[in-house]
């Protein structure tokens, strides 16, 4: 049963000048289209100088931040949308700074018991002074291959290198240096690749149904936005105890890191059953492609029912 | 309504995976290199008005005079609407295709209205000459760098690009017919020399005098047909009386090459009217492969552009376009060498671009987007290589920014410039590879 929900306005934020620029105004058109269908009113907006005189005028009743990467998810738009005092989708300034740091939520997760690939946070400042070489001697030392390259503050598998032989480090530290100063190098665990997204609709966080993505060769970039390329199952084809645990470390992400209405989380599930962190996003990508729509597709609700609700939890109604 | 949310093309199964796309194994496997890319996804940001965009080759149209191009288009549909707004022949206005003739005679081409095919875009006609000529395995033979468009067209074809070295001179005879010599003795089946001879993209240089007629012997011994390609060539800086326009490739042997030419850069892109000047049997066959390809190109458009080259004073609007860009050109330059000491680049003598040479060991596509985060854009000089090389180069095009942006754009780039190439030594590493996926296609507003 579809339920019309005319009496809100949602403003859908997307765009910014980060790298994922691209993606956010796909994932921003995409989630305005399903709030039309399910009745509400929606926009899509930029995030520049017209902005805040935008949010004046309009006054939407909510505002949709799907905005990946720097100003986005690093909670910078999210403390601005506090001090307009507009009620917004998703998890506050705070929350969205804990788990934009890769390093940080790692650090946090494992703290609260979850498994977390052994990893190293390693600036591009530090190089400088201690040269590189030794260091990464170090790194190659302790944490063995193969390992993973990527910016501690990014998404959509930008700058990011899988590290098979020794050799190709220094070149994968400066392809992930393009994108931003420091670097997370972690061990490379071997296992299915599965995201799950969770939904707080007020009554306490919960798991949508886990997604496997089956790709030839690296989940990167072209494999995540070029149709085809990836195979997905939802659910994810894993085991009783598998799924429970996908979904239990989801779950404590979304609780440790105090995220709001909505996240996914990205892991490896090994052999063993074992669900392995990798990121936390708090604004999951939403494009034709990408992995929170088809949960949410696979819930109980429907990808517009679930939007829709999770707007009006946002709204406060 | 509006469209529907995000839902994949196949019922979700528990156990059965969806590719989100039902026709993945249907695609012909012309189609396999194409693939989402992420630095046509950086150019996004590009377009932003913080960004000092010397990525896109957009003409400067806020140099044209727009109320001339209304008043034009409120005649033309008022006083002929119902054939503007009708189909249109195969090979396009006949009036047009006279008035196109003057055109190239400005480059020393003399021609006939019935060998010009009019084309939506010159794109168009690199498209159809490909479709004719080419088929797969088959050689094109390209300058080093290329024009990316070309080269797009040259791989939907399933063609071999093979590069040819170019240096300040345009295209090197002797490495021509080297290469013509090497492919005949390997039994390669070469089909056609793509050359752009004027103010290259993105080389930014020119074909000298002298090499003209020996570059036009070489493939005429080889039997090769030249596919001389020409937008920008009304758009040179240097005084016409002191320099001349240089004869066209064409001018030297009308029956072994197909010549295109457009009015994108001297006029508006948006009309989207190209052409192509090709020997009689030739034309035939590209006239059949247009029409069903496209019908007819844009009766609209081609009478807007028709009336526009009738009724205006097109030479002076060139003529104004030419000291917008030599102005920009000058800028560009003198930015660079205030800039950036340890790169090298070419100096345009016309058209939109200058083409840079980073130093050693820095890779301009990896680096892409340090420098979108620094607010300035470029092409790297990997999408002007079919092979996939060229890092160490970038193409900047001046055509769009004005001058202080343009000096302020090269002065981020320097700064990007100079932070990776302090990560460079740092690591040691030797720019060797990439990180960035796909095909490096930049899109329409980059080409």
């Amino acid at each position: 049963m579809t339920t019309t929900h005319t009496d809100l306005d949602v403003l859908v934020l997307a765009g910014g000048l980060s790298h994922e620029r691209d993606v956010s105004i796909r994932s921003g058109r995409r989630v305005a289209d399903a709030l039309r269908s399910a009745g509400m009113t929606a926009h899509v907006h930029d995030v520049d100088g017209d902005l805040l005189a935008s949010l004046r005028q309009a006054r939407p009743d909510v505002v949709w931040p799907i905005l990946h990467g720097s100003t986005g998810e690093d909670g910078s738009v999210r403390d601005v949308l506090d001090l307009v005092g507009v009620p917004y989708v998703g998890t506050d300034a705070a929350g969205s700074r804990l788990s934009w740091s890769k390093p940080v939520a790692k650090t946090l997760l494992a703290r609260a018991g979850a498994s977390t690939p052994r990893f190293t946070t390693l600036p591009q400042t530090l190089f400088r002074e201690l040269g590189t070489r030794g260091v990464l001697e170090r790194v190659l030392d302790v944490l063995g291959l193969p390992l993973v390259v990527k910016p501690a503050s990014s998404g959509s598998a930008l700058g990011v290198t899988v590290v098979r032989d020794a050799a190709a480090l220094p070149q994968a530290m400066v392809a992930c240096f393009a994108y931003g100063e420091e670097a997370l190098i972690e061990q490379y665990v071997d296992g299915v690749e599965v995201a799950v997204s969770v939904v707080d609709l007020g009554d306490g966080p919960r798991a949508l149904p886990s997604v496997e993505i089956a790709t030839d060769g690296a989940y990167d970039y072209d494999a995540r936005y070029n149709p085809g390329r990836s195979e997905y199952f939802v659910p994810g084809r894993l085991d009783e105890a598998q799924e429970r645990a996908a979904a239990d470390l989801a779950v404590l992400a979304h609780r440790t890191l105090g995220l709001r209405h909505l996240s996914r989380t990205d892991m490896i599930v090994d052999g063993d059953g074992v669900a392995w962190l990798l990121d936390i996003n708090v604004a999951p990508g939403m494009t034709e492609t990408s992995l929170f729509p088809l949960a949410a597709e696979a819930s109980p609700y429907g990808v517009e029912e679930l939007y829709a609700a999770i707007v009006r939890r946002a709204a406060g109604r | 309504m509006t469209a529907s949310p995000p839902a994949p093309q196949e019922p979700l199964t528990p156990g059965r995976g969806t590719r989100l796309d039902p026709w993945y194994a249907s695609y012909a496997e012309r189609t396999h290199g194409m693939k989402a890319s992420e630095i046509r996804a950086l150019f996004s940001v590009a377009n932003r008005p913080e960004v000092v965009s010397l990525a896109g080759g957009m003409p400067y149209l806020a140099g044209l005079p727009m109320e001339i191009v209304a008043e034009v288009t409120d005649r033309l549909l008022r006083e002929r609407g119902a054939v503007a707004l009708q189909y249109g022949s195969g090979q396009g206005d006949v009036a047009l295709r006279e008035q196109i003739t003057t055109v190239m005679a400005e480059e020393g081409i003399t021609s006939h209205p019935d060998d010009v095919v009019v084309t939506t875009g010159s794109q168009q006609a690199l498209d159809l000459v490909t479709r004719i000529f080419v088929d797969p395995g088959d050689v094109v033979v390209a300058e080093a760098p290329s024009y990316v468009g070309a080269l797009g067209v040259f791989r939907a074809y399933q063609a071999d690009v093979v590069h040819v070295e170019m240096d300040d001179d345009g295209l090197v005879p002797e490495a021509l017919e080297a290469t013509l010599t090497r492919l005949a003795a390997e039994g390669r089946r070469v089909k056609l020399l793509y050359t752009v001879p004027n103010f290259h993209n993105p080389g930014g240089t020119t074909l000298s005098l002298e090499r003209r007629p020996q570059v036009v012997e070489i493939a005429r011994r080889h039997g090769v047909l030249v596919l001389e390609d020409n937008p920008y060539g009304l758009l040179g800086f240097d005084d016409l009386t002191e320099n001349p326009v240089m004869p066209a490739l064409h001018s030297y042997n009308p029956q072994g090459v197909v010549y295109l030419g457009s009015f994108s850069k001297t006029f508006a892109p948006g009309y989207r009217v190209g052409w192509a000047l090709a020997p009689h049997a030739v034309r035939e066959r590209l006239v059949l492969a247009s029409e069903s390809a496209i019908l007819c190109p844009s009766n609209m458009s081609q009478l807007s552009i028709a009336t526009y080259l009738s009724t205006c004073d097109w030479r002076g609007q060139v003529k104004s376009y030419r000291e917008v860009y030599r102005e920009r050109r000058d800028a560009t330059l003198h930015a660079l060498a205030e800039h950036m000491p340890h790169a090298t680049w070419t100096r345009p003598a016309g058209g939109f671009y200058t083409w840079v040479t980073l130093p050693e060991g820095l890779d301009a596509q990896a680096m892409l987007p340090r420098a979108v985060t620094e607010l300035v854009a470029y092409v790297p000089g990997t999408a002007f290589y079919a092979d996939g090389t060229g890092h160490r180069y970038m193409r900047l095009s001046y055509c769009y920014p004005t001058p202080e942006r343009i000096h302020e754009g090269v002065r981020r780039l320097a700064n990007v410039v100079n932070a990776e190439l302090d990560l460079v030594r740092m690591f040691g590493t030797g720019g060797a590879g990439t990180r960035l996926a796909g095909t490096l296609n930049p899109g329409p507003n980059q080409a």
